[in-house]
């Protein structure tokens, strides 16, 4: 378990005082996927490197297992990282960067060669064992990476965007190798992205930054289908934003007035929400287009863009703004709207997530 | 003006390009050719012998120098390299501290006060200590080298160590490499070439030395630049051009290699 507390970074350097680290308070489990998911200069490799310890916080601390790390130098921390750009040893072979850190640490000759064979044989390498590193591709340099900080067996790998320069397929085989070494290895994961369908579809449980702050922190239903706040919504997935009048709320749902005069039942991210002006956020998947005479919202098709697995529908709405939808293709799928047709589009209840900043 | 100022399109830039290398290398070749001269002129060509070479070979003064020079180079390289190296360090791969131009101001120091009071300044606080301790072997000679080539030692190793990638050394360190184990194993291997060149270039420099060495030496400690000097006063035979055709070898070969070493990026090294 690492409880991070209070961490605040400020970085003094020329120039003005810049906060990296704003009072920053999480804890992260034993054993599990844990995700810092935020956009570029958010604070993500600032929060891993305190964490490492290559930076050393202005305030707070940061416990492993009840123990201070914040007063160990990096090398008596029983925490491995995996660099953004791997840093892997030019001068070494694949085999002497994995056993580096096992030899570091003074354990028997014959241990470090099964570790590595084992490490080796865990992210298919055995092969290239004998390779220098600049012999290799961009995806098993990443896997050597991963190999050399994983083993000497420490209680936290931390992976600084791991995946973010490997193209897509291959990106996302990593993504299924990473959760397998995560559940038979049992480390404590901590894992670095700006990418927030990675984020989803790997973590168990994700911490959303911004600025410096974590904003919302919570399993990856939870983050998606209840923001907490605009900039949550906005950053996870696609979300439509419609200026509401909040009427009542009670419990975990409200009542909105829409601009076009309709009223719909939505959630609330928490209770007793104080009437008044607000945003309501609905995904695009779960509004659906019908025909203007019953939908609560009414607008004109402006798009039509074929995804493949899917539609997106633009629609230009009267009130104000737009709207995008998201229908999933069927193979029979008719061609039932050309652009320029009024339509509707119907929410319903429950979906919407009221949001008030 | 609308056109960029080009310096190569001004009229006469091609002529006076050619003079100066005329006049750069010209007397070089000159010397070099006058080296195989069979008489005893520097001026006037009698035909080709290796004459000089052998004179110079069999003459044990030349000998003695030769061996001085060596040593002096060999030491004052071995002691400024290590020097630049610890300085090298210093000033890259920590913090900036306070007062980290005037360390930097310092290292390279030498190559900022004219040698000839620095010449001077060694004269006066070596005899110092002569009086002091009575010492006077090749230990002073020795020192000021290593004094005025540590500049010369640090730049190479400096660039190479700025060239070099901190993350290797932070992801030693995360892999619990003690900082001398890290300096060790991650470090000094990819140092190497930085330090090779840099322990050349200082050799190559204190090989040249005149000024500081005249000064400094005390009586029969004749380097082979002040030997040739001391030469030159007297009877000037081919003899000089032999030997200066022989340490222009030397430097030229150094200086390639040093080109060679601080050229290459990544230098695979055995680990
Ligand atoms: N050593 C430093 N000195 C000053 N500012 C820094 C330093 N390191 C990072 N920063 C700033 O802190 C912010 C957060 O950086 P970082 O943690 O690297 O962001 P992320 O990894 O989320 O992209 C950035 O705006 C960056 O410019
Ligand atoms: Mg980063």
């Amino acid at each position: 378990m690492i409880e991070i507390d209070s961490v605040t970074k400020i970085f003094t350097g020329r120039g003005a005082p810049f906060t990296a680290l704003d009072d920053v308070s999480v804890t992260i489990r034993e054993n599990e996927f844990f995700t810092l998911l935020g956009p570029s200069g958010c604070g993500k490799t600032t929060l891993l490197r305190v964490i490492a310890g290559f930076i050393d916080p202005t305030r707070g601390r940061v416990l492993l297992d009840g123990q201070d790390l914040l007063s160990l130098p990096p090398y008596r921390r029983p925490v491995n990282t995996v660099f953004q750009n791997y840093a892997l040893f030019p001068h070494m072979t694949v085999a002497q960067n994995i056993a580096f850190g096992l030899e570091m640490q003074d354990r028997p000759r014959a241990e470090v060669s099964a570790t590595v064979e084992e490490m080796l044989s865990l992210v298919r390498m055995t092969e290239m064992a004998g390779r220098k590193t600049s012999e290799i591709s961009g995806g098993q340099q990443q896997r050597v990476a991963l190999a050399r900080a994983l083993a000497p067996r420490p209680k936290v790998l931390l992976l600084d965007e791991p995946l973010s320069a490997l193209d897509f397929k291959l990106r996302k085989e990593m993504q299924l190798e990473l959760k397998r070494l995560q559940s038979e290895t049992g480390i404590t994961f901590v894992f670095v992205t700006h990418d927030q369908e990675e984020a989803l579809t790997m973590s168990d449980r994700i911490a959303v930054m911004n600025a410096g702050e974590i904003r919302q922190f919570g399993g990856p239903r939870d983050i998606y289908d209840h923001p907490a706040e605009r900039f949550v919504a906005d950053f996870i997935g696609d979300t439509n934003f419609l200026d509401v009048t909040l009427l009542s709320s009670e419990g975990s749902t409200a009542r909105v007035r829409l601009s076009s005069g309709s009223e719909l039942d939505v959630r609330a991210p928490q209770a007793d929400l104080p009437p008044g002006p607000a945003t309501l956020a609905i995904r695009p998947e779960h509004a659906q287009i019908t025909t203007p005479d019953t939908a609560p919202l009414r607008g004109v098709l402006s798009n039509i863009v074929y995804f493949g697995t899917d539609t997106h529908f633009h629609v230009e709405l009267d009130a104000a703004g737009s709207f995008v939808l998201r229908r999933q293709n069927q193979p029979d799928q008719a061609q039932d709207w050309a652009i320029g047709d009024a339509v509707g589009v119907k929410v319903p209840p429950g979906v919407g997530q009221v949001l008030q900043d | 003006m609308a056109k960029p100022f080009e310096v190569h399109r001004q009229t006469g830039f091609a002529t006076m390009a050619g003079l100066c290398f005329v006049v750069l290398y010209l007397p070089i070749v000159l010397l070099v050719v006058y080296s195989f001269n069979q008489g005893d002129s520097i001026a006037i060509w009698e035909g080709f012998s290796w004459r000089w070479y052998v004179s110079a070979w069999d003459n044990e003064q030349v000998q003695a120098a030769t061996v001085r020079s060596l040593v002096i180079a060999f030491w004052a390289a071995l002691i400024a390299t290590t020097c630049a190296v610890l300085a090298a360090l210093a000033t890259t791969r920590q913090e900036r501290f306070r007062g980290y131009t005037f360390v930097f101001a310092m290292i390279n120091q030498p190559l900022m006060v004219p040698e000839i009071v620095t010449a001077v300044a060694l004269l006066i606080f070596f005899a110092m200590i002569k009086v002091q301790t009575g010492y006077t072997g090749l230990g002073y000679l020795i020192l000021a080298h290593s004094a005025f080539c540590l500049p010369f030692a640090y730049m190479p190793i400096r660039a190479r160590l700025q060239g070099m990638d901190l993350s290797l050394e932070q992801a030693a360190m995360d892999l619990y490499g003690t900082p001398w184990r890290v300096f060790r194993r991650i470090t000094l291997p990819q140092l190497w070439p930085g330090i090779l060149a840099g322990a050349m270039l200082a050799f190559v420099i204190s090989l040249d030395d005149v000024v500081i060495t005249e000064f400094v030496k005390s009586a029969g400690q004749d380097t082979l630049p002040t030997y040739m000097l001391g030469q030159m006063r007297r009877v000037v035979t081919p003899e000089v051009n032999a030997i200066s055709t022989v340490l222009l070898a030397i430097s030229v070969v150094m200086v390639v290699a040093f080109y060679f070493l601080s050229r290459t990026k990544k230098q695979p090294t055995g680990g």
